[in-house]
Order: C-alpha cells, then sequence, then structure tokens
C-alpha cells in the first residue's frame, strides 16, 4: 500500500466513522418514510438567517457549506505547502483552517438555537400529532403570535410564550382557520375537526426531545444526533488542528523534514466536510 | 530514528509526485464544489415543478440532488484526500467497504421500509 501506517489507520477509522454516518443517515430515511404526512419539511423548518427578516429557507445552510468547503481548500494548500517543507505556509493554512471550523461551529450553535426556542409554534394533539394552524383557502401558516396578537408581519419576538387558552380562544374566534399538517401534501383537518381536536390538544413552541413544534418527534432527535455528532467531528478536528499546528510551529515537523501529520489531520478534516455534503442533502434538500 | 525517517522519506516524495504541482487545481476543485454547492441551493429554492415528477419512489428533482452529491463526495475524496494518487491496494481497501456496504444498507433499509410501513 506505500502508505505510512498513521494514514493507513487513519484512512480505516474513516471508513468505519463513513459506515456510522451512514447508518444514522438511512436510519432517518427509513423513519421519515414511514411518517410522511407529519414528517416536517426543512425548508419550513430552517429558515432564518442573521440580520435579514422574513423567510430565507436554506440561505444559512448554503453559508456553512460554503465555509466547510472553503476551510477544506485551506487545508488542502496547507498540506500541499507541507510536501514542499514551507513552515511559514502550512500555518498561516491552518490558521486559516482553524478560522473556518470556527465559524461552522458557531454557525451550529447559532442554528440549535432558533431551532430549540422555536418560529411559528405548533397544536399538538391528543394522539401527539403536531399539527400547524394555517387559513383554509391559501394554505399559509400563521405564527401563534400573527394568531393571538394579530400581528401582520412576522413573529418579531420569538421568545413570547402563549398558554393553550388563548390559543384556542383565538382559532375559534376565526372562521378562515384550519390545522394543517407539516409534512408532504400539507393535508388539512376541516374547520369542525379541527374545533374538536383543540379541545384537548396542547400548545407546543421551540423543540426539545420529547416535543418539537416542527412535526414528528422524531425529526428533532434526528436533529440534535446528526447534526450533533457532525458538529463534534467538527469540533474535534478543529481541536486536532489546533494541536498539529502547535507543532508546526515549534518546528516538530521542519526537523523531522515530513509533514506527514498536517496530511493526517488534513484527511480527518476533508472527511468532516465529506459527511457534511451528505448531511446537506438529506437533511436540508431532500 | 532520523535515519530511519530519511529512508523512508524518497518514498513518499516519489508517490507524491504524481499529484499535481502548484495549487491552481485545488482552486479548479473549490470553484466546481462551489457551482454544484449553488445549483443544489438554487434548485431547492425553486423547486420546479416539472422536476417534482415521482420517478424510482421519489422525485427527478431528490434523484438530482442525490447525483450532485455524490459528484461532490467524488472530488473530495479523490482530489482533496489524495485517494487518486494512491496504490491500487489502498484505493481498494477504501473503496470496496464502503461502495459495498452503504449502498447495501440502503438497499435494505428501503425495502424494509416499504415492507414495514405497508406501501
Amino acid at each position: 500500500m506505500k502508505a505510512e501506517y498513521g494514514k493507513l489507520m487513519m484512512w480505516f477509522f474513516l471508513v468505519s466513522d463513513a459506515l456510522t454516518f451512514t447508518g444514522f443517515l438511512t436510519a432517518y430515511g427509513f423513519m421519515r418514510f414511514g411518517h410522511e404526512a407529519t414528517w416536517p419539511i426543512a425548508e419550513d423548518v430552517f429558515t432564518h438567517f442573521p440580520g435579514i427578516e422574513g423567510d430565507q429557507p436554506l440561505l444559512y445552510v448554503a453559508f456553512m457549506t460554503f465555509v466547510l468547503i472553503m476551510s477544506s481548500v485551506t487545508m488542502v494548500i496547507a498540506v500541499n505547502a507541507g510536501h514542499q517543507l514551507k513552515k511559514t505556509a502550512v500555518a498561516w493554512w491552518m490558521i486559516a483552517t482553524i478560522v473556518g471550523g470556527l465559524i461552522f461551529v458557531g454557525s451550529q450553535a447559532w442554528e440549535w438555537y432558533h431551532f430549540i426556542i422555536g418560529d411559528k409554534g405548533g397544536i399538538e394533539l391528543a394522539d401527539g400529532r403536531v399539527l400547524k394552524v394555517a387559513e383554509a383557502q391559501t394554505g399559509e401558516v400563521l405564527s401563534l403570535s400573527q394568531l393571538v396578537d394579530g400581528e401582520a408581519g412576522h413573529a418579531s419576538n420569538h421568545l413570547e410564550v402563549f398558554g393553550t387558552g388563548e390559543v384556542k380562544t383565538a382559532f375559534e374566534a376565526n372562521e378562515g382557520l384550519v390545522l394543517q399538517s407539516p409534512g408532504k401534501g400539507h393535508a388539512q383537518l376541516t374547520r369542525t375537526e379541527s374545533l374538536r381536536m383543540m379541545q384537548n390538544a396542547q400548545v407546543v413552541q421551540g423543540a426539545n426531545m420529547k416535543h418539537n413544534e416542527y412535526g414528528q418527534g422524531q425529526f428533532a432527535n434526528f436533529f440534535f444526533f446528526i447534526t450533533g455528532f457532525h458538529g463534534f467531528h467538527v469540533f474535534s478536528g478543529v481541536i486536532f488542528n489546533i494541536i498539529i499546528f502547535y507543532n508546526v510551529l515549534l518546528g516538530t515537523y521542519e526537523r523531522r523534514k515530513s509533514y506527514q501529520m498536517v496530511e493526517k489531520v488534513g484527511l480527518y478534516w476533508h472527511f468532516v466536510d465529506l459527511v457534511w455534503v451528505f448531511v446537506f442533502t438529506f437533511f436540508y434538500l431532500v | 530514528m532520523g535515519f530511519c525517517i530519511h529512508l523512508f522519506l524518497p518514498r513518499l516524495v516519489m508517490s507524491d509526485s504524481s499529484s499535481p504541482a502548484g495549487t491552481r487545481w485545488i482552486w479548479n476543485i473549490f470553484w466546481l464544489l462551489l457551482v454544484v454547492t449553488g445549483v443544489e441551493v438554487a434548485l431547492g429554492i425553486i423547486k420546479p415543478t416539472f422536476l417534482l415528477f415521482p420517478l424510482a419512489g421519489t422525485s427527478i428533482l431528490n434523484l438530482i440532488f442525490i447525483g450532485l452529491t455524490l459528484v461532490k463526495a467524488a472530488y473530495i475524496v479523490q482530489y482533496f484526500m489524495h485517494l487518486k494518487y494512491e496504490t491500487q491496494s489502498l484505493r481498494m481497501a477504501i473503496y470496496l467497504p464502503a461502495l459495498v456496504l452503504i449502498p447495501y444498507l440502503t438497499f435494505i433499509l428501503l425495502y424494509e421500509g416499504v415492507e414495514v410501513y405497508g406501501y
């Protein structure tokens, strides 16, 4: 194989890690397949972009993808410089990679924060289904603040907490509203059915491991688990990069006349990018 | 120890000499990955209705997403992870388990999904 022992072992670890992520993503597909009607559609869930009002589906996650691809590029350049034994170039390109990784982890924290505090709110029925309040005619989903406070615009205060009582009263007062499924097809209940279901319903805002306002409960669990596991990979990759960067500064690889260690953490870093390419597709696009 | 490393060095340099020189190829791949991601995002936002036509248990649009993803993955593994320039035996040791087991698990879960949920 003509590869150094450490590099070979890194490759074998990455193959096993790829199979682990395969398990997660195929399990996600399997569960989603069985609950298509109540499984949230990602572009209805991840709609925020810092500093921009209103719905911006996919834009933020596209930015995160760009950051990770960019940091993968700076890593390749660092490895390339290592082959030519250029210590300063390796150090600078590794700094760029580390900064990219930190921006990505920070972006993920921001996305988790918004996922957890919630957006439009949902209605959890007695049978456990989570539905949205929507206009019967247009199918447009109303946020709880639009429903209760009658705000015309986008919910300005995401931290406002709504009681089940006031939501029920507001829902009953507006004849044009029904309950609508968050999943594929956006199936609606009739007005009479909606009113009957509202009797024993609860208001859900935000998401945790038991309830989430977006729809099927497992959706939030998979979100936390898959993006969390990937985010932990990015975080540990940043730590590895910092350790190797420190060794580059100390001149360890200069003395060794080989920057193989940079290449090895580089493999791990590209793998993190590779996994994100798949998470991006199967969690946010498909 | 130092002697050993020097002994291995010529061979390592030789195995790298087959990869392209300079950094231009890296930026070419960067633009390719960026454009493919841009196309994916644009398709995801617009969702053209004629691409929502059902095919193979999903839609044409989803199949396009999966195809573009595999293109990106191939470029990352082949060029960024340098696997294209490794020896045949190393490439096979990586590709075979991944390319047999991943499609196999995907197939089983899709097949069982139909059985379990009864479509």
